[in-house]
């Protein structure tokens, strides 16, 4: 069965504001289903509570817009009750980092086959405008009118510190690449993130330009592809490359580097070291990482909750209750 | 030959206390299986402290297992007949649950005078100390007998020490020792060498008071008939787990538990979690929250989907139970209560969730909520809980206790065929035309369920309200007003669908006592009580909370005087109060996490005679 865009589409208003980055990563999610050919009845797109999190209303596929932060955790219900759906979780930085942190982190520690979209813009919009876990240290907003004094998290550190196997970052507005690593995502066995860097037109517009802006896009940022050297810049010119235990960029032809120096990107090494370190290169010194940092194997919670099950029915006869009653301390009263 | 002194009684208490780590709940359990083999009745109260190991010999650490065996036996009993103390702690922390001549079997090796200073004792004479004048002591020189019966590891000596306590009882009882071999085996499951050392023990316990004890009468326990059938011993929490599982045979959907352990809750998810090979789910949660949104996600899936509970996780869950009945999705809770507030006592049994289970949520947010009234009934309103959560499409809170949770009883094995099957009210071809997420039964106001993989019904629905024709997001005020008066209407309406509340004792009387949860069986022997002095008493004692039963309100009406006991401060009589105009109530609360003092209870019934 091929499935077009429009099947994936409702009729129901959006109600983001014009300009929000979310308009394009639901268009990135509408094309990558298209392309999946999974039914839209089979689709279950789950949420909590936010601006990313209206998302659900506008998909043509199964629904549920939950609670604040509990996304994770009732997609993970849907996805152990019935691992034939494809369950996807659209949520945002407060949502999923501060009152949801704890069911990220444990639906990404049990490996729940959902993929989570994580839209981080670093600040709470639905509720006008407060700073949010991921919000820069010293970060103006309502509730920090004299700056933030807390650090912030790094979705990738999180992941990665609760045995994720799958992370990946994108823009936005790139919806050619956002929904190729949808695609990825889904068909990666086991909890997938997908962090959008996402821009909140009304409350933190621009945040990310000193790194995504066309001017410093192609200095600022390098696209990681599995089996490739990372290789970026205006002229493509410049690697990542070891510095001791370290990363470091280096200008081919410069000091003495060449092209073999030049790291080549794996991201089914099981070892999570080097897949932290590319994803906590910023956009400073380093470029900031996108496409697939990390794209491991490992065992599937739900499928393996199956499996127990089919493992233990080989072991015991007991089919119904009362088979299982009869075989217990019973005595016979005539 | 000794003269044999045989006492024949209707109904003994034997109570069996030790160190948390004597293995008193082992031995009592076995002792009730036993008896209620032998055709007794039973009814039994585990009695943990909150701490898993105390120092030993310390009043805080004793743990206890009383059973009540014979014959009408509602309660597990207030007092001892028969009090096994392993220590001095033990005897100290039993001695208000005595009679003047009930039996003491102490282990004499243990009642030196580094064990009574431990239990605070301050002279040589514990009895004395604890005005204990005219009781029957049996002083075994425990410790000292098991080490002469091992083959070869002294240290078993110790652990062994139970064993001959349940040989000297079922001496006591007059129970057939080779029945309590067979019993004990089954529960131990050792290499031969230990049951070997374990069967002279448990013997030479028994020849013990066979031979040295003949100035001590024993007793023997009247059989009571049963209904014909197989019998197995179950407490409140296993007859839980058990119910749902019947639901989910008759539901035919796959039964999913997500819970997070809490005391005294926690058993009902150990036991289904063992149970895969009946094609049941569990998952143990990061968080109470967890729990019941890990619940709700497989609810919205399709699954016979549970989260258990007690008060404090409830109370985590509310915002959850809240969503399950704004997107009206089948969810059941059960809480298994204990007393509080916040972390309270928790392993002692209180009635003081039913307002949190009532109305602990944000909005207008009326859900089912029922009880369960003894051990066994406990499966009965678990399959309860679960045939209103799917037939309605709503949460069903289901409370029990920690004193029905860990107490049991003999319970005959149900024929699963003559319950009823469980209708989930599916969405169907006919209705796709009109269908929307909120299309509704008008007999019943139930919506109708599509579930994910079913084409042709895909939707979206959330917490957020909804229109009411169309189901798409809706801040619209007047169909705000309608959603929840419908939210509500289709919970008063499941009244139609719930059996009608029955009367027990003497209709006619005067005085009618209502009761709700785990205190049945005390309310049972308080009106039988005044009932054999003559004195005329009714009792309603309610599963069914809300929606009430449609003939509470008349029941009620009938009565010149009322009496609502419960385990805290009125709540039940309160939540009457708000029901039925004109209600005025006596109330009895007994707050003290122990089970209800029958005795105290009769006394006040009788003012009210």
């Amino acid at each position: 069965m091929t499935y077009k865009v429009s099947d994936f589409k409702n009729s129901q208003q959006i109600c983001w504001c014009p300009g929000c980055g979310n308009y394009g990563i639901l268009s990135s999610l509408h094309k990558a289903m298209a392309t999946l050919e999974i039914a839209p009845h089979n689709i279950v797109v789950i949420s909590g509570i936010g601006c990313s999190s209206r998302l659900p209303y506008y998909m043509n596929t199964y629904g549920f817009h939950t609670i604040h932060g509990r996304g994770a955790a009732v997609a993970t219900g849907v996805k152990v009750a019935n691992p034939n759906l494809s369950v996807w979780l659209a949520t945002g930085d407060g949502d999923c980092l501060a009152i949801g942190g704890n069911h990220f982190i444990h639906t990404i520690r049990r490996n729940v086959d959902i993929n989570i979209l994580l839209m981080n813009n670093k600040i709470y919009g639905l509720t006008k405008g407060q700073y949010s876990p991921t919000s820069n240290r010293g970060f103006i907003s309502k509730s920090s009118p004299y700056g933030t004094i807390e650090n912030p998290f790094r979705p990738a550190e999180l992941v990665i510190g609760a045995r994720g196997c799958f992370f990946a970052r994108t823009l936005d507005s790139n919806i050619e690449n956002s929904s190729k690593l949808l695609i990825e995502a889904a068909h990666h066995k086991g909890t997938s993130v997908i962090e959008f860097i996402l821009n909140c037109v009304i409350f933190n517009n621009g945040i990310n330009n000193d790194i995504i802006s066309n001017s410093n896009r192609l200095n600022k940022t390098i696209f990681l592809h599995h089996g490739e050297k990372m290789i970026f810049g205006e002229k493509n010119n410049k690697g990542i490359v070891l510095d001791g235990f370290n990363l470091k960029v280096a200008t081919i032809g410069e000091n003495g580097y060449t092209l073999n120096d030049v790291l080549v990107h794996d991201e089914t090494t099981t070892d999570p070291n080097l897949h932290l370190k590319l994803a906590l290169m910023d956009g400073d010194e380093l470029p900031l990482a996108l496409g697939i940092i990390r794209n491991v194997e490992s065992q599937v919670y739900d499928i393996e909750v199956e499996k127990q099950i089919q493992k233990i029915k080989t072991t015991k006869t007991e089919r119904t209750l009362n088979d299982f009653l009869m075989s217990g301390d019973v005595w016979e009263i005539s | 030959m000794n003269e044999i002194k045989i006492k024949e009684l209707k109904n003994v208490v034997i109570r069996f206390s030790g160190d948390s780590g004597d293995g008193m709940q082992l031995v009592g359990s076995i002792f009730s299986n036993l008896s209620a083999y032998l055709g007794n009745e039973i009814t039994t109260l585990p009695d943990f402290p909150t701490e898993i190991r105390s120092p030993r010999g310390s009043l805080s650490g004793v743990s206890g297992y009383q059973v009540q065996i014979g014959s009408n036996v509602y309660t597990p009993g207030n007092k001892a007949n028969i009090l096994i103390a392993m220590n001095p702690a033990a005897l100290k922390v039993n001695a208000k649950f005595l009679y003047s001549d009930s039996v003491i079997i102490i282990d004499k090796d243990s009642f030196g005078l580094s064990d009574l200073q431990k239990a605070s004792f301050s002279t040589d004479n514990p009895f004395k100390e604890l005005e204990l004048n005219s009781v029957q002591i049996i002083a075994a020189p425990i410790l000292q007998m098991c080490r002469s019966c091992l083959k070869r590891d002294n240290k078993q000596a110790t652990k062994n020490r139970n064993i001959f306590a349940l040989g000297l009882v079922c001496w006591l009882l007059n129970h057939p020792i080779e029945i309590a071999e067979k019993f004990l085996y089954k529960k131990l499951k050792k290499n031969s060498d230990v049951l070997y050392d374990i069967k002279n023990t448990l013997l030479a316990g028994y020849n013990y008071g066979h031979n040295t004890h003949n100035s001590i009468a024993t007793y023997r326990i009247e059989a009571t008939s049963h209904k014909n059938g197989y019998y197995t011993n179950i407490d409140g929490n296993k007859a839980t787990a058990y119910g749902l599982i019947a639901a989910s045979e008759k539901s035919s959907l796959p039964l999913f538990l997500a819970s997070y352990p809490i005391t005294p809750a926690t058993d009902i998810m150990q036991e289904l979690a063992a149970r895969k090979e009946l094609n049941i789910k569990t998952m143990q949660a990061e968080d109470e929250i967890a729990s019941a949104c890990i619940a709700i996600g497989a609810s919205f899936a399709g699954n016979l989907s549970v989260t258990t509970t007690s008060g404090p996780g409830l109370a985590l869950k509310g915002e959850a139970i809240g969503l399950a009945v704004m997107a009206e999705i089948p969810l059941v809770i059960i809480d298994v209560q204990r007393c509080g507030p916040s972390t309270g006592l928790p392993t002692k049994s209180e009635q003081s969730d039913l307002m949190q289970a009532l109305y602990g949520r944000n909005g207008e947010s009326p859900v089912v909520v029922i009880s369960a009234v003894s051990p066994t009934n406990c499966f009965n309103m678990a399959f309860w809980a679960c045939k209103l959560a799917i037939e309605h499409l709503t949460p069903v809170i289901l409370l029990t206790d920690g004193y029905i949770a860990n107490g049991s009883s003999a319970w005959r094995i149900p024929n699963i065929d003559e319950y009823p099957n469980i209708k989930p009210p599916y969405v169907t071809e006919n209705i796709k035309k009109n269908w929307h997420p909120y299309y509704r039964n008008p007999v019943n106001d139930v919506r109708y369920w599509a579930l994910p993989g079913k084409e042709g019904f895909s939707h979206r629905i959330g917490g957020l309200e909804k229109n009411c024709n169309t189901s798409a997001i809706s801040i619209d005020a007047l169909n705000h007003q309608k959603m929840v008066k419908i939210r509500q209407s289709k919970i008063d309406k499941i009244a139609k669908y719930i059996p009608l509340q029955k009367i027990i004792g003497d209709i006619n009387a005067n005085l009618l006592i209502i009761g709700w949860g785990g205190t049945y069986g005390h309310l049972l022997e308080a009106i039988t009580q005044i009932h054999k002095s003559n004195l005329e008493v009714a009792l309603i004692h309610l599963n069914f909370i809300c929606p009430l039963p449609l003939n509470v309100e008349k029941i009620i009406n009938k009565y010149k005087k009322i009496l609502v006991v419960e385990q805290n401060l009125g709540q039940l009589a309160n939540y009457l109060r708000s029901k039925i105009n004109g209600f005025q109530t006596y109330q009895y609360n007994q707050i003290d996490g122990q089970p209800i003092n029958v005795t105290h209870l009769v006394e006040k019934i009788k003012q009210l005679l």
